[in-house]
């Protein structure tokens, strides 16, 4: 028995591969959507993953250090060291801010403060080296466009980038520049120029600060104002055999200090730092997808309707029912398995160009395929019912 | 005739068919969890490795002083400016003296008026010398009378009593002549004290310098210990470095540094490990050491390499070379649990492996005491974290740029 559909496929098999392309890119757009609010999680996600820890203490009664801004001392660290359960604590600071790289443009990026050998050290790179000096080197992800080698501008000095990492981004999908920590304090902390001088002007005519009995003070006064030993946060990995809640919790009772679990981090990043952007992503790939499922219903039924004198003549030579509507069921379904094939191809295509991360997921490739296919198969049914309707005389009239 | 277009069309479909499932099947592979990932991989070697240690310092001045009143006053006149080279005990600046001109004119009249009372002393002591002798006399006379009986034994008594009398006054009288020369000398050495005083305000240098800065003007008040100048001695400029302290171990005196100023990036300067300091600072986590420079930074010998006090420098001290040990480029260093290690290759799967460091060079290489032998190969670079038995492809560089190496 001959294949009706492939028969009649291979009869304007140019029109039903360029449909199927059509299609394809349509579905390739709604993949990709799905990518980008699969990437935005995956931000997220990558943020906590890269900082390698199991516990993040933060000030207290602040959702720090991502979604809200924290401020410790660094000694604190010390005494987080000194709790049951803590293998190891390192201090941290994150900034994002404009830097500049060597050719002068401004790349935005979240500048990480770093203790070298401790949690929070990018995990891998993927090329150059950690950082060895205390000062005045940093690692870059690669998504910033800095070379190896390249010297880079963070506030008033110039970095020497040694390393380059990937797929280290915030929760907003900047990408990292890790630097020592003592760089960042400062960095973080720094105010320009003319902003120090005025400090100064503003504290030596202050009569409290400047007294004339007291030489000294003024100078004293003005050192404290430009010295900082604030940290972000305090990253704590758990020693084997603890539970991160039973580390956590004498940590807030007796250090008053906030400490959120790796549970409770992602749900302060998932659930409420990108809640409102991935809805908006999410909404739009809901409405892609209507839109998607529509045109693909009406394609199909167009394509019907375009051959309805053949299917007149097919039913006036007593061609049966069933054979013509899965002609119709067969085309159907394999112009939905070419547009989602193409679709796929497309998007894996064209998502390393986005500049933010886009995440294909195979789980999500899968639904898309079945929803392709049961869609392709509720808009043939549109076809068969007007098919099976037509009055053999057509053909003839 | 009908067949052939057929059999083409359906060749040309079939190729399509295979194109596009081979398309998926590259897709599915390449990208995505399925995906292998890319490592480069490095074989562990021997060798040995140079450590050193960095850090930052500020560019002090070893010899500094601040000129300033013992008193409290008011400056009077101040006769350099910043800059100025200024030679051991020149004036450099003046306090108002106020009254004490005027004093040292009094105690001079007291001191004249003190000589004049030891000159009437002295005249006083003649005087009673001369009474005494006549007195002398006239007891020798009146005794001599008594002794022949003519004059009653009364008379001879109020004699005696004149002699005696006499001599008392003689003795008061010299008493008195060695009290104005004691007034003399105590007025005198009130007199130079007040001189040192007087002295005292006027500001001199108490070394060779250079002013550096002037921080009173005159006519201002300035408290006592308060500096009207403060100076320097720019041939002992020296480089106070910051250390991390989990990065200085090795910091000895003696060491070669290497110095590099925030104001002359290009041209590395030499110098070595003056003092290493016993306090650390406990907040920072940092160790202080001096580094003098191996050429004195001063205007006359280098003109061009000159360096001003509180310039940021950037410091490299050289440690003696390792002993022949297994290296490893510090991105290969992983830590998992609480562990540290690498990535090795054992049948082209990673399998974590524990290793134990050694010291570090700043150029990125790190000895491996244990843990590894020669010839390992160990994973530096990979595109994503990798995790036990992960399908990995090795590729020579993951970044085009990556070729130079590390810099």
């Amino acid at each position: 028995m001959i294949s009706l559909a492939g028969r009649d496929i291979a009869h304007s098999w140019s029109k039903f591969v360029l449909t199927g392309i059509g299609l394809g890119l349509l579905i390739g757009v709604t993949l990709t959507m799905a990518g980008v609010y699969r990437g935005m999680v995956d931000d997220a996600h990558a943020l906590l993953n890269n900082s390698g820890a199991d516990l993040w203490v933060v000030q207290k009664d602040t959702q720090g250090p991502y979604a809200e801004s924290s401020s410790l001392k660094d000694d604190v660290v010390r005494s987080v060291r000194g709790m049951p359960g803590v293998a190891q604590a390192a201090n941290v600071t994150y900034f994002t801010m404009q830097v500049q790289g060597g050719d002068g443009d401004d790349t935005r990026a979240m500048v990480v403060g770093i203790e070298s050998g401790q949690s929070g050290e990018p995990g891998y790179l993927v090329a150059g080296r950690q950082i060895t000096r205390g000062h005045y080197e940093a690692v870059a992800d690669v998504k910033t466009g800095f070379a190896l080698g390249e010297r880079i501008r963070i506030r008033r000095h110039d970095y020497t980038v040694v390393g380059l990492t990937q797929r280290m981004v915030s929760s907003g999908g900047d990408p990292m520049v890790f630097i020592a920590l003592k760089d960042a304090q400062e960095a973080q902390f720094l105010k320009d120029n003319d902003a120090i001088q005025n400090d100064r002007t503003r504290t030596a005519t202050n009569p409290a600060f400047n007294r004339p009995g007291v030489p000294g003070l003024l100078d004293a006064v003005q050192a404290l104002q430009t010295s900082s030993h604030s940290v972000n946060a305090v990253l704590v990995q758990l020693a084997p055999g603890f539970g991160a809640e039973q580390v956590a919790e004498p940590i807030r009772r007796w250090k008053h200090l906030q400490v959120f679990t790796r549970a409770g981090m992602e749900e302060i990043l998932v659930a409420k730092l990108i809640a409102t952007s991935a809805k908006q992503i999410g909404m739009f790939l809901v409405i892609l997808a209507i839109v998607s499922a529509a045109i693909v219903a009406f394609i199909i039924y167009t394509m019907t309707l375009g051959k309805i004198r053949e299917i007149a003549v097919l039913k006036l030579i007593g061609t049966r029912n069933i054979t013509i509507a899965s002609m119709i069921l067969q085309q159907a379904l394999g112009l939905g398995l070419i547009g989602f094939i193409v679709g796929k191809v497309a998007a894996t295509i064209w998502a390393p160009v986005f500049p933010k991360f886009v995440l294909l997921l195979t789980q999500d490739a899968f639904t898309g395929l079945i929803v392709t296919l049961v869609i392709c198969a509720l808009a043939s049914t549109l076809a068969i019912r007007t098919a099976l309707k037509v009055d053999p005389a057509a053909a003839i009239g | 005739m009908k067949q052939r277009p057929l059999a083409v069309r359906r060749i040309v479909i079939g190729a399509l068919v295979v194109a596009l499932v081979a398309a998926l099947a590259f897709v599915a592979l390449r990208t995505g969890p399925l995906a292998p990932i890319k490592v480069t991989v490095n074989s562990v070697q021997e060798g040995k490795l140079s450590p050193a240690i960095f850090g930052i310092g500020t560019v002090e001045a070893r010899r500094s002083w601040m000129v300033g009143p013992t008193v409290a006053g008011r400056v009077l006149s101040v006769r350099v400016d910043v800059g100025d080279v200024v030679k051991a005990g020149q004036l450099l600046a003046e306090m108002d003296p106020v009254d004490l001109d005027q004093r040292l004119a009094a105690l001079d009249a007291a001191l004249a008026r003190a000589s004049s009372t030891q000159a009437a002393a002295q005249a006083q002591v003649a005087d009673a010398m001369a009474r005494r002798e006549l007195a002398a006399i006239n007891a020798k006379r009146n005794q001599d009378l008594a002794a022949q009986n003519f004059i009653s034994p009364g008379a001879l008594e109020s004699r005696l009593q004149e002699r005696a009398s006499a001599d008392a006054a003689l003795q008061a009288a010299q008493a008195n002549l060695s009290g104005t020369a004691q007034d003399i000398t105590r007025q005198k050495a009130e007199r130079a004290a007040l001189q040192q005083q007087r002295g005292n305000v006027r500001l001199l240098a108490p070394a060779d310098g250079v002013v550096t800065s002037r921080d009173a003007e005159a006519g201002s008040t300035v408290v006592a210990g308060q500096p009207v100048l403060r100076l320097i001695d720019p041939a002992s400029l020296w480089v106070r470095m910051r250390v991390d302290q989990g990065r200085s171990a090795g910091l000895a005196p003696g060491l070669k540094a290497r110095i590099v100023l925030r104001s002359q990036p290009r041209t590395p300067l030499q110098g070595q490990v003056a003092r290493v300091e016993l306090l650390a600072d406990a907040v920072t986590e940092e160790r202080i050491a001096q580094i003098a420079f191996a050429t004195a930074l001063t205007p006359a010998t280098t003109p061009a390499a000159t360096a001003s006090v509180g310039e940021l420098a950037e410091v490299e001290l050289q440690l003696p070379e390792t002993a022949t040990a297994l290296l490893l480029p510090n991105a290969s260093i992983q830590r998992l649990q609480g562990q540290t290690g690498v990535w090795r290759l054992s049948e082209g799967k990673p399998a974590f492996t524990p290793v134990r460091l050694g010291v570090s060079s700043l150029d990125g290489r790190v000895q491996v005491l244990d843990g590894l032998k020669a010839g390992d190969s160990v994973v530096v670079y990979s595109q994503k974290a990798l995790t036990e038995g992960a399908r990995v492809q090795v590729v020579d560089a993951l970044v085009k740029t990556a070729a130079g190496g590390a810099p």
